[in-house]
């Protein structure tokens, strides 16, 4: 027999249609509305999970996001998901769930063992003990923690959905579409406002879906909700989001949502669409109405399965035709559990008694509970619960004069749900999350909105207004509020919905409901159901010192579980207070941090993932180094052809064949991604003048420069050529992964510290694509692509530039050298590049033009002791560390960088230089970031001279070969240093100046 | 995600700025003139405020122009936004761009 | 002060743990001291406690503005680490990492140091080079520090992917066995305890208004419970320390910015190692609880907010799932923001000041909780002794002056 306890008639669950689904591997029938939750409770289960610490059997306590209690495994496999709460969970066919933290079954649970030992695994315990022998905290105590603790497990596999971001502005984003929500989002809407409405819930209507027998505007509530829903749904600039969570409300009124789009639904029935969607949403005013949770009552053993939040209750019957208990015991402190108490009664339930903590009651609920034939026990308490996996019953005993105990005989009233109420408290973590200063309201013993900071209002029960009146008039005047600041104007006077307001009485706070025995002694006063905190611990934690509010979470674990203890902080922190003898207020609360309910990082990332992580820029030659089998290189956000295999040549041999090629022949390599920037105006000789650490003034037109850039402190920050192109022109190039950051730093300079000088800086780096020529037969290569030109050494000079037609392209080409070879630099408009370069390997095919990748440029350069910056400088390097001291003006007076050098730390004996090392065995390659040392030795600690910069096999000098900073560098020439390695090994070598290969320059002067 | 109201764009998103430090600390006209005190202090040493900060702002994904911004460094509010006095005057009431959240009218430009 | 130990939870289990006593004693301030560490943070604490066990020097106080651990001590990611390029780095972060391990005997509370391995990753060829420059570095130094292929990656790393089709593949990593994490909150908690103990004063909920000086020399500190005298006077109180130094006129080469972090729900053990990106700019390592604790850069701002934006949390997410598609489906549970001191070079200031007397602790950027018993060690040796220890003498103030910076940027892994 399935659902056993659905009422015949009543919610708004689709009767006609009737979903399966499995739970801890057994089949179940629920209807479509249903969650989770409610199919189970429809089906009479309400064993459905195991606590954190003492695996306590446990059911489901709410109806919403705030439960601590109820969490599923849903699915398996690579859609599987831990921890998701079955109040939350709508039922699609086919869903499979099971219980966590529960082994071999939530029936039968061995981890329950714990509970023997619950009067030793006290708040805190852990920092108590698992100290000696100290080996065995790592081998024995933490693994079995570890194992212990964690609630549901990780997916093993990738994730087969996909998740999408929006970005959203309006005049009014209203959270919450309760009474108070539509209200709000009405006025705006007539108002003519961008207006976004956004709920959790899969329907509009909040509160108003689990109650009965409310009229609002004369109609019954759920009508008018569907009615205000139409309404706003003929606005145009209206978005109404159901299934969306408000989680974070960030500065300058930027609040980010979670919308769940396809949750609901059978998993993998929507390919293609995402499923889950962060919206970012800038808001120029909210009206928060984000209503309130109820707070249950610590009284002992108040975890049992069949222990419900008596609104919960009431939401089970009245939306979704669920009776959770037939016999059930309210017990209560304010009056808004005597509704639950009617509409059970009314639905079919027995309630053989409200037991009230108050003195007295006299309300108009009270009364029609009285008339209803509802038994009122007034000024008593349960003082235990009966039963284990389920409720039994309970035994109730009056209190004593100052509540501090119970007092006289017990009765026992059987029953199978207990529903509670201890009073609510507004759900404020959005308005906390907004910086808003929060009150604490005696009469609601609860913390209410003060003081706002950012541009919002709330209204409503989060407000502290629990009554319908009041949540319909504060929404539709917050929603005219928010459309007035907003700048815009309201059309036509407000139309407040109107409800009949109900006289209630106040509530009273008794924040350890006394048992039989002191608290601690007989059964459990649970606060934080998930972490198994109780109020005992919290006395603990006080007792021990752990006084403030943010100890005690911390101390005791409470608030911190998946609910981040929006049903445990208040009656935490007022058991915090009463140990103190405090006000609340002066205890404090807690700070609420986003999110207001947990988000995937699925839905974070969204669709930054995979090969859409970063941006992968690729120079315009890119499709032809794939053709030619390049292996790439990341070089920042650029893939560059790293070499060239060709056959089955090894990397080695790959780099060898290529750098034979352009120290015999010819070999070409893309340059595009160097950066390139396009200086022009008056003032750009001097702005370089002054960025550059050599003299700029005198650079004649046509003619290119090395410069080296450093930041204040003297340190090297980025080098590279440029070239004077016209007298109020030039155009820079820096490193490929520097470019932005120069370009930055160059503006940022002109502006900032020089704004008198007219120059004017453009980055140029993708309209210019670069193809660089290198070796003996550069000139016979670039002699066929530009036959017009004049390439003696006489007409275009090593450091100078040419325009010319290469290929039929006008093209600017550049004679100069990184690799000590007699080479051009080819740039043209970066559209023409493919052809330009397809062009050049037709006519160097006769020179065997070989194209080269960054390994052999790499070693290339070193040969000639050419550093790369961030290879041989790494933000502690000077030139003069470099020697590269003839870079240095001696002659201007100031450049960026200059007055550093004078500085004590700048020209220490002890500073590091660049040399060459050669290692005494030639075929050995010194692995780069090797250590040098003085001596022979394998002790360590051993002082340390630097370390390899640069390594690698040099096919022209047919040896190994490295750069290095070491101390004393250039005092070290000839001396013979050591790199003791990984595994023992320690090999000699020899300092040399930091030039292998052709140190006069005759081939790049050639 | 601070709101920044750009002298010369309007009201945009944090991520198309980047952000400069402390606001007029000026490079000294002659460094060799200073002592290594003297440099260090305009090198590093800043003040740091707790509350109102006057910074430096740079425009990076839009006009790229760099301005002030003084701001509450608790709260994040901005309580002034202007152009350096050398740099070309905006068109729009710098006023405008004072307080927290952007003024309607800015929020509805941003919209086409 | 009674003995924590699994024999004295069963004995205050019969009398329902009413015996337990108070960790720390709950001071009132006394006239005056002979030291006065202003902010009961982890460094705070750790330097009262070993000027007590070290130095003798047991009339101390350490004045709290809120609660104990209420800055960065209990806002971080719980990283321990000492796999710093520069040798002064790294002798200092040892000190610290050797003084972790057997702390909890030590201080006779469980802090829960687990050695669970702290890996950096390579993405590309120059994340390699660092790579292996400080691993030699570290090696020869007598820290321990290995190289590990992509391959040794996902064998130490089985949740982790090496897929070399993702836009930045992992090349392969760095590994310290020795590093892993503990429990913040437990670190100042049992320092407190220790040091309270030994006769440490410790007062909450005081704030330092002003600091008096007398002839260029300190003499005590204006707090809203009145004045306190105090022979000499530490400053560690991270993210506030220029509002510090300006009390005593003096500025810092620090800047205050938020640094953000984040958990998951709590899951069963996934990961067993501390995983960190500098490319992809991430680390994640998962707690004893269950929760995958991740954090990443620090927000571009100046900020005395403990909160920043979430275009940061953005891009993490990003990084994350780049190195762990599997973690899609797993969610934030809750984050929050520290306020970090960022120095210049990335290295933290522990010495003299320009007052007589008064001397900070501040600078450590993002990296401060693994140094806290190391901290705390050579800046009681600096207060108690007048001069820094060998260990902390580089970073002097003046290094700003001198130039000689120990930069830990560029060479560094995530810095932190």
């Amino acid at each position: 027999m399935t659902n056993t306890h659905r009422t015949p008639t009543g919610g708004t669950v689709d009767r006609s249609k009737t979903i399966s689904f499995t739970f801890n591997g057994k089949s179940y029938q629920g209807h479509a509305g249903d969650t989770l939750a409610s199919a189970l409770l429809a089906n009479g289960v309400h064993l459905v999970g195991r606590s954190f610490k003492y695996h306590r059997p446990r059911g489901i306590l709410s109806a919403g996001s705030e439960e601590p209690n109820a969490l599923i495994q849903l699915e398996r496999g690579a859609h599987t998901e831990p921890n998701l709460r079955a109040t939350q969970i709508e039922i699609y066919e086919g869903l499979t769930a099971s219980s966590q933290n529960a082994w071999p079954s939530v029936e039968f649970d061995v981890g329950a063992v714990n509970n023997l030992f619950s009067k030793i695994f006290v708040a805190g315990f852990y920092y108590k003990t698992f100290m000696h022998p100290q080996s065995m905290w790592m081998r024995v105590y933490e693994p079995i923690i570890r194992r212990a603790a964690g609630l549901g497990k990780s997916p093993q596999e990738a994730d087969p959905d996909i998740y999408d971001k929006m970005h959203a502005h309006c005049e009014v984003l209203v959270v919450g579409a309760g009474p108070a929500g539509l209200a709000a989002a009405l006025e705006a809407a007539r108002g003519g406002a961008r207006v976004i409405l956004a709920d959790e819930q899969p329907r509009f209507g909040g509160s108003l879906l689990g109650s009965r027998g409310e009229t609002i505007d004369g109609m019954p509530a759920l009508e008018w909700v569907a009615k205000a829903e139409a309404e706003l749904r003929s606005h145009p600039e209206v978005t109404l989001l159901p299934r969306t969570t408000v989680t974070g409300y960030f500065d300058h009124n930027y609040l980010v949502m979670a919308e769940r789009r396809t949750d609901h639904l059978p998993r993998g029935s929507k390919p293609g669409v995402s499923r889950q969607r962060l919206w970012k949403v800038r808001a120029a005013q909210v009206v928060l109405a984000t209503g309130s949770h109820e707070r249950p009552l610590v009284f002992a053993d108040n975890d049992r399965p069949g222990v419900m939040l008596a609104g919960a209750a009431r939401t089970y019957v009245n939306q979704f035709g669920v009776l959770p208990g037939r016999r059930v015991v309210v017990f209560t402190n304010n009056d808004s559990a005597y509704q639950a108490a009617l509409d059970l009664h009314d639905s079919g339930a027995a309630v053989p008694a409200i037991i009230d903590l108050r003195k007295s009651v006299d309300g108009p609920l009270a009364r029609k509970a009285r008339a209803q034939g509802i038994r009122i026990i007034t000024n008593s308490a349960i003082s235990e619960v009966e039963g284990g996996k389920k409720v039994r019953g309970v035994q109730v005993q009056a209190l004593a004069a100052d509540g501090e105990t119970v007092t006289g005989p017990a009765e026992s009233i059987a029953c199978d749900l207990i529903a509670m109420s201890g009073g609510w408290n507004p759900a404020v973590h959005l308005f906390s999350q907004s910086m808003g200063k929060l009150r604490y309201d005696e009469a609601l013993a609860a913390f209410v909105p003060n003081l706002s900071v950012q541009a919002e209002r709330s209204a409503g029960a989060c407000k502290g207004s629990f009554a319908l009146p009041a949540c319909l008039a504060e929404g539709a005047e917050a929603g005219r509020a928010a459309l007035a600041a907003a700048g815009l104007d309201a059309a036509e006077p407000a139309r407040v919905p109107t409800a009949e307001a109900l006289e209630e009485q106040p509530l009273r706070p008794l924040w350890i409901v006394p048992g039989k025995k002191p608290v601690g002694q007989k059964g459990k006063h649970f606060v934080d159901y998930q972490n198994d905190v109780t109020a005992a611990d919290v006395l603990l934690a006080s007792r021990e010192g752990y006084q403030s509010v943010e100890h005690l979470k911390r101390y005791t674990t409470t608030g911190m579980g998946t609910d981040q203890g929006k049903t445990s902080n208040v009656n935490a922190l007022a058991i915090l207070a009463k140990s103190l003898a405090s006000p609340i207020p002066q205890v404090g609360t807690t700070t609420f941090r986003p999110p207001y309910t947990p988000l995937t990082y699925g839905t974070i990332a969204g669709r930054d993932v995979g090969e859409l992580a970063d941006v992968a820029r690729v120079t315009p030659i890119h499709a032809w180094h794939v053709e030619q089998g390049a292996v790439f290189e990341d070089v920042g956000q650029w893939k560059r052809p790293w070499y060239f295999p060709r056959g089955a040549e090894t990397m080695e041999e790959a780099v060898r064949r290529e750098c034979r090629a352009v120290r015999t022949s010819v070999g070409v390599l893309d340059a595009s991604t160097l950066g390139k920037i396009d200086i022009q105006g008056p003032d750009a000789a001097t702005f370089l003048n002054r960025m550059y650490t050599n003299a700029w003034l005198k650079l004649d037109i046509g003619r290119c420069r090395y410069g080296v850039m450093c930041k204040e402190d003297g340190m090297i920050m980025d080098d590279g050529v440029t070239t004077r192109l016209g007298p109020n022109h030039f155009i820079m190039t820096t490193t490929t992964g520097n470019a932005a950051k120069v370009l930055d730093w160059l503006e940022e300079y002109l502006q900032t510290e020089w704004p008198e000088l007219k120059v004017y800086l453009t980055s140029v780096t993708e309209q210019w694509s670069t193809a660089s020529i290198a070796g003996p037969k550069a000139r016979e290569v670039v002699a066929a692509l530009a036959p017009d030109l004049d390439l003696s050494a006489e007409a275009f000079p090593f450091m100078s530039m040419k325009e010319a037609v290469v290929a039929g392209v006008p093209a600017r080409i550049f004679r100069i050298s990184f690799t000590g070879e007699l080479s051009y630099e080819i740039n043209v408009p970066s559209h023409q590049a493919l052809h330009v370069w397809r062009e050049m390997m037709r006519v160097g095919a006769r020179y065997d033009i070989t194209p080269y990748g960054t390994e052999t440029m790499h070693v290339l350069r070193a040969e000639k002791g050419y550093i790369i910056v961030g290879q041989e400088t790494d933000g502690t390097v000077t030139p003069f560390d470099l020697g590269m001291d003839w870079i240095v003006s001696k002659q201007k007076k100031d450049f960026v960088g200059k007055r550093s050098y004078a500085r004590p730390g700048a020209v220490d004996d002890g500073r590091k230089q660049l040399v060459g090392l050669l290692p005494e065995d030639p075929a050995f390659v010194l692995q780069e970031g090797a250590q040098i040392v003085e001596d022979a030795d394998n002790r360590t600690p051993i002082p340390m001279l630097g370390h390899v910069t640069s390594s690698y096999y040099s096919e022209t000098l047919g040896r190994s070969f490295a750069l290095a900073l070491i101390k004393n560098g250039t005092n070290r020439l000839d001396q013979a240093v050591y790199a003791p390695l990984d595994g023992g090994r320690i090999v000699k070598c020899t300092v040399t100046k930091p030039v292998f290969f052709d140190p006069e320059g005759v081939r790049l002067h050639g | 995600m601070l709101l920044i109201n750009c002298p010369w764009c309007g009201p945009r998103d944090e991520t198309e700025f980047s952000y400069g430090g402390e606001a007029h600390r000026v490079r000294p006209a002659d460094p060799s003139a200073l002592t290594d005190e003297q440099w260090a202090d305009f090198l590093f040493m800043r003040t740091n405020p707790k509350g109102a900060h006057k910074e430096r702002w740079v425009h990076s994904h839009g006009c790229r122009r760099w301005f002030n911004v003084e701001r509450h460094t608790v709260t994040h509010q901005i309580l002034n936004v202007y152009p350096p006095a050398s740099a070309p005057q905006p068109v729009q009431d710098i006023e405008a761009a004072n307080g927290d959240a952007a003024p309607a009218s800015s929020q509805k430009g941003a919209r086409s | 002060m009674s003995t924590y130990s699994v024999f004295s939870l069963i004995k205050n289990a019969f009398s329902n743990h009413q015996e337990w006593d108070r960790a720390w004693r709950d001071a009132a301030p006394k006239a005056s001291y002979d030291v006065i560490v202003i902010g009961g943070g982890g460094h705070g604490l750790a330097t009262a406690y070993y000027l007590a066990k070290e130095h003798g020097i047991t009339n101390v106080a350490v004045i709290e503005k809120g609660w104990l651990g209420g800055g960065n001590t209990g806002r971080n990611t719980t990283i321990i680490r000492s796999n710093y390029l520069w040798d002064e780095s790294s002798a200092l972060y040892e000190k610290s990492l050797k003084l972790y391990e057997g702390l909890s005997q030590e201080l006779n509370y469980n802090i829960m140091f687990s050695q669970r391995g702290v890996m950096n990753l390579a993405h590309n060829l120059h994340d390699v080079r660092e790579g292996m420059r400080r691993v030699n570095a570290l090696r020869l130094n007598g820290i321990d520090s290995e190289w590990m292929t992509k391959e040794q990656v996902k064998e130490f790393v089985p949740a982790i992917n090496i897929d070399q089709n993702v836009r930045y593949p992992i090349m392969g990593a760095t590994l310290q066995r020795r590093g892993g994490t503990a429990r913040h909150d437990a670190v100042a908690w049992g320092y407190a305890r220790a040091a309270s103990a030994r006769g440490v004063d410790i007062i909450q909920n005081c704030e330092v208004t002003g600091i008096r000086r007398l002839g260029g020399r300190v003499v005590g500190v204006e707090t809203t419970k009145g004045f306190i005298g105090a022979k000499k006077v530490g400053i560690v109180t991270a993210g506030h320390s220029s509002v510090l130094a300006a009390m005593a006129d003096f500025r810092l080469p620090v800047e205050s910015h938020p640094l953000q972090a984040l958990v998951s729900e709590p899951v069963k053990p996934i990961l067993d190692t501390v995983v960190m990106s500098n490319a992809v700019h991430v680390y994640v390592s998962q707690s004893d609880k269950g929760e995958l604790v991740i954090g990443a850069g620090i927000d571009a701002f100046h900020s005395y907010g403990q909160r920043g934006s979430f275009h940061m949390i953005e891009h993490q997410m990003g990084a994350l799932l780049e190195l762990f598609p599997m973690f899609s489906r797993l969610r934030m549970l809750r984050q929050w923001g520290g306020i970090v001191d960022v120095c210049p070079d990335a290295s933290p200031i522990i010495g003299k000041t320009p007052v007589e007397n008064l001397f900070i602790n501040c600078g450590w950027g993002t990296g401060g909780f693994k140094a806290t018993p190391g901290s705390g060690w050579v800046f009681a040796h600096t207060i108690a002794t007048g001069q820094p220890h060998a260990l902390n003498a580089p970073f002097a103030l003046d290094r700003f002056t001198s130039g000689n910076l120990i930069d830990e940027h560029g060479a560094a892994a995530v810095a932190h």
